[in-house]
């Protein structure tokens, strides 16, 4: 798709990274200690950590991801705002206070405070950088997303200019300046939302979403063709030039003035109708042609809009403003198009065709359409279902980067109040990503290449001012995060990695020092696979992050905080077991055999996340290994028992 | 028997509060596995109309949601709760040994 450049948005977004920027090297002044570096201080308030917390979780994969998926796939994208929301359960009533009791700046240091064990401290290094890394290539892809409407750049432009950024605040401050940055985004991140979803309200349901000019609403071409012995043979003022079958539809290629069109060959029992198709063609010169023309001609139309809606039992045009439940239920009973893709060889070329779909609102508002768990579900499907709800709902609670913000508050008091404020604050938020979500499916602002822009694109829609402020604070959700992350894996190698299990004994210099070196390496790596993993939805990629947290290091964090026994050789075992069986999933799964060029339906298993075996088999690991192998009582573990 | 010094003491409170956050957890986890059990097993019930004009799956979503929140705050009045108790048996604890 393409994009103009808007200096309103320009303006907005560039006094936003300076005000970021800005905070970032005030606070870096003060960082003197590796414990302000790693930890702030331990001296920030419970208020602002907690919206600091609800910055540092809605991340791209929430604002974005979340709004672009239920806009594409209805429900189902909902599915992630409930699992993302249930995991707080696990860190607020199982993982808060005691991890807040344990530990010092970092994951590995919590999980090594009774035992004092290199192989603890190794595994559980390497956890996090991984984890880390998974979670940073969902954000990397966001930024790029986001900054090409923005400055009108291509996708690795974005995601060079994120890690950049981002290099930099994490160089110049750590954790103080990074806290910071998410309490600012995520309250506003909050406020906007709320007055996207207003205005969402205010507009109601219509056939034809067109804002009041600001923009234009496309409707979709319909011809009549003449037909002979199942071929389509002629239709006024077109040339019928081919015809492809895929699958169980018909597709035909027209031209008009030298502009070849595809359409959607729907054929009832008396009549016939060619709907208008997207295309995206690549051609074998090496142009890509856009339904037929350059990019630049903008005739890759913003998708999304309703065929039917239904009030009272009536088909209406409009409807007005709506109540929240209004919004939803008369979503329910109307119809929406939504468009689905399939690809084909058309001689030389590649096309990418999109066509589209009325679905009935009633199974929009339900799950299904990309989790097949009702009509045309299989074992696999369902599995997929399971996975994925355990590896959200198991899985925040073992980030580790949500889990340093336990050591940024004084006491284990104003741990559980921040974990409560970012709870209530989240859960809002989510809610609110529903109307975000259904209100971009409906409201013709789509881009069929890249579902993550959703909630930005329909906030351009209601104006220019809103959507640079919207875009400004995702990119800022989307620094903040990275930085967040970046310092966490930075922790991992230079304090856990370097100091403590390699016992380099460095100086407090030079371990801030070496933190910013591994951020560095850190960032360079995260921007590589940022360009890389271009195009997927930015949820989807954030359910491995998840699952694989929750397999590597939530069996070990329960088990030392609820079962005596649990041994140091226990815990590194169920972390290596963990991290391996959830990566061997994930890279042998349908989505990563297309990213490799090879059919998803040929993959070794359809499953798509891997917490369903991998967090099991970490359970068990951590449990047997721990009964062959019982724990030494070291100094550490007397010390600790005698309180 | 008055044998409580202060580290026990901390110990019973912090056994008070994570009783009760695990047994919190187990109630939101009935709720949380209901609803993927449903969607596995009984995926049509997901449909039906509750109230407003929502069906189940938006109606258990976002009770599920709010739920959460709930909780949350419930878990948060509890503690503090033990928490203040604790801290006020602590003084008097005190004060008795101050005056004898």
């Amino acid at each position: 798709m393409i994009y103009e450049i808007s200096y309103t948005a320009l303006v907005f977004f560039f006094i936003f990274v300076g005000l970021v920027i800005g905070l970032s090297f005030y606070f870096g002044r003060k960082t003197r200690s590796s414990s302000s570096y790693y930890a702030a201080g331990g001296q920030i308030h419970w208020g602002v950590n907690g919206i600091a917390f609800a910055g540092d979780y809605l991340s791209a994969a929430s604002f974005l991801g979340i709004c672009g998926m239920i806009a594409v796939s209805g429900f189902d994208g909902f599915l992630y705002a409930i699992g993302f929301l249930g995991g707080w359960i696990v860190a607020l009533f199982l993982i808060a206070e005691p991890f807040k009791r344990l530990g010092k700046y970092t994951f590995t240091d919590a999980l090594n405070a009774k035992f004092n064990s290199r192989a603890i401290t190794l595994s559980a290094s390497v956890s996090t950088l991984i984890v880390s890394v998974f979670y940073l290539i969902p954000q990397m892809v966001g930024a790029g997303d986001l900054v090409m409407p923005l400055l009108g750049m291509p996708h690795w432009a974005g995601v060079l200019l994120v890690g950049a950024i981002v290099i930099v605040i994490v160089a110049s401050a750590g954790m103080a300046s990074t806290t910071y940055v998410q309490f600012l985004k995520g309250g506003l991140l909050i406020v906007l939302s709320l007055v996207l979803t207003f205005f969402i309200l205010k507009n109601g349901l219509t056939l034809t979403p067109d804002f009041k000019g600001n923009s234009s609403h496309y409707t979709f071409m319909e011809l009549t063709p003449q037909v002979e012995d199942d071929k389509v043979v002629a239709v006024p003022d077109w040339n019928v030039i081919a015809q492809q079958v895929i699958g169980d539809k018909t597709f035909v290629k027209l031209s008009q003035n030298g502009i070849e069109r595809w359409f959607d060959w729907e054929r009832g029992h008396d009549s016939s109708l060619l709907k208008e198709a997207l295309t995206v063609t690549q051609q074998a010169n090496g142009q890509t042609l856009y339904n037929g023309e350059p990019k630049e001609n903008r005739r890759f139309y913003q998708v999304g809009h309703m065929s039917k809606i239904v009030v009272n039992g009536r088909e209406v045009e409009q409807t007005g403003p709506l109540s929240p439940f209004e919004f939803l239920s008369t979503l329910q009973k109307s119809e929406i198009v939504r468009f689905l893709q399939v690809k084909f060889p058309d001689g030389a070329d590649q096309v990418s065709l999109y066509y589209q779909e009325p679905t009935a609102g009633a199974s929009f508002m339900l799950p299904g359409l990309k989790y097949k768990i009702g009509r045309d579900a299989n074992l696999w499907s369902k599995l997929d279902f399971i996975s994925l709800m355990l590896a959200l709902f198991l899985g925040t609670a073992a980030l580790p980067h949500i889990l340093i913000r336990y050591y940024t508050v004084k006491t284990p008091r104003d741990a559980r109040k921040s974990t409560i404020l970012a709870i209530a604050a989240i859960g809002g938020f989510y809610i609110l990503t529903l109307f975000m979500g259904l209100g971009s499916a409906v409201n013709g602002v789509l881009d069929l290449e890249s579902s993550n822009m959703a909630a930005p694109l329909l906030a351009r829609a209601f104006g220019a001012v809103l959507f640079s402020i919207i875009s400004a604070v995702a990119f800022a959700t989307v620094l903040g995060t990275v930085a967040g992350l970046i310092v966490a894996s930075s922790g991992a190698i230079a304090h856990d990695f370097i100091d403590v299990y390699l016992k380099k004994n460095l100086s407090d210099d030079r371990k801030v020092k070496l933190g910013k070196i591994a951020a560095f390496v850190v960032g360079i790596f995260a921007i590589l696979l940022g360009m890389a993993f271009k195009g997927i939805n930015v949820s989807f990629l954030v359910g491995w992050a998840f699952a694989i947290a929750a397999s590597a290091n939530l069996p070990a964090i329960l088990f030392l905080l609820f079962w005596k026994k649990t041994s140091e050789t226990g815990i590194a075992a169920s972390i290596i077991v963990g991290i391996v069986s959830s990566l061997i999933i994930i890279l042998t799964s349908p989505t990563m055999w297309d990213k490799y060029g090879l059919d998803p339906e040929s993959a070794i298993h359809q499953l798509e996340n891997p917490a369903l075996i991998s967090f099991p088999l970490a359970v068990l690991t951590v449990y047997l290994v721990s009964l062959r192998c019982p724990r030494r009582s070291s100094n550490a573990d007397i010390e600790n028992s005698t309180g | 028997m008055h044998v409580n010094n202060t580290s026990t003491e901390k110990e019973s409170l912090t056994k008070r509060k994570s009783s009760l956050g695990i047994r919190l957890f187990f109630i939101y986890l009935v709720f949380y596995a209901g609803f993927v059990l449903i969607g596995v097993f009984q995926y049509e019930l997901l449909a039906i109309q509750i109230f407003g004009g929502l069906n189940l799956a938006l109606a258990y979503g976002i009770g599920l949601i709010v739920f959460a929140v709930i909780l949350g705050v419930l878990y948060n009045y509890y503690c503090t709760k033990y928490e203040d108790e604790a801290d006020t048996e602590q003084a008097n604890e005190m004060k008795e040994r101050g005056t004898a």
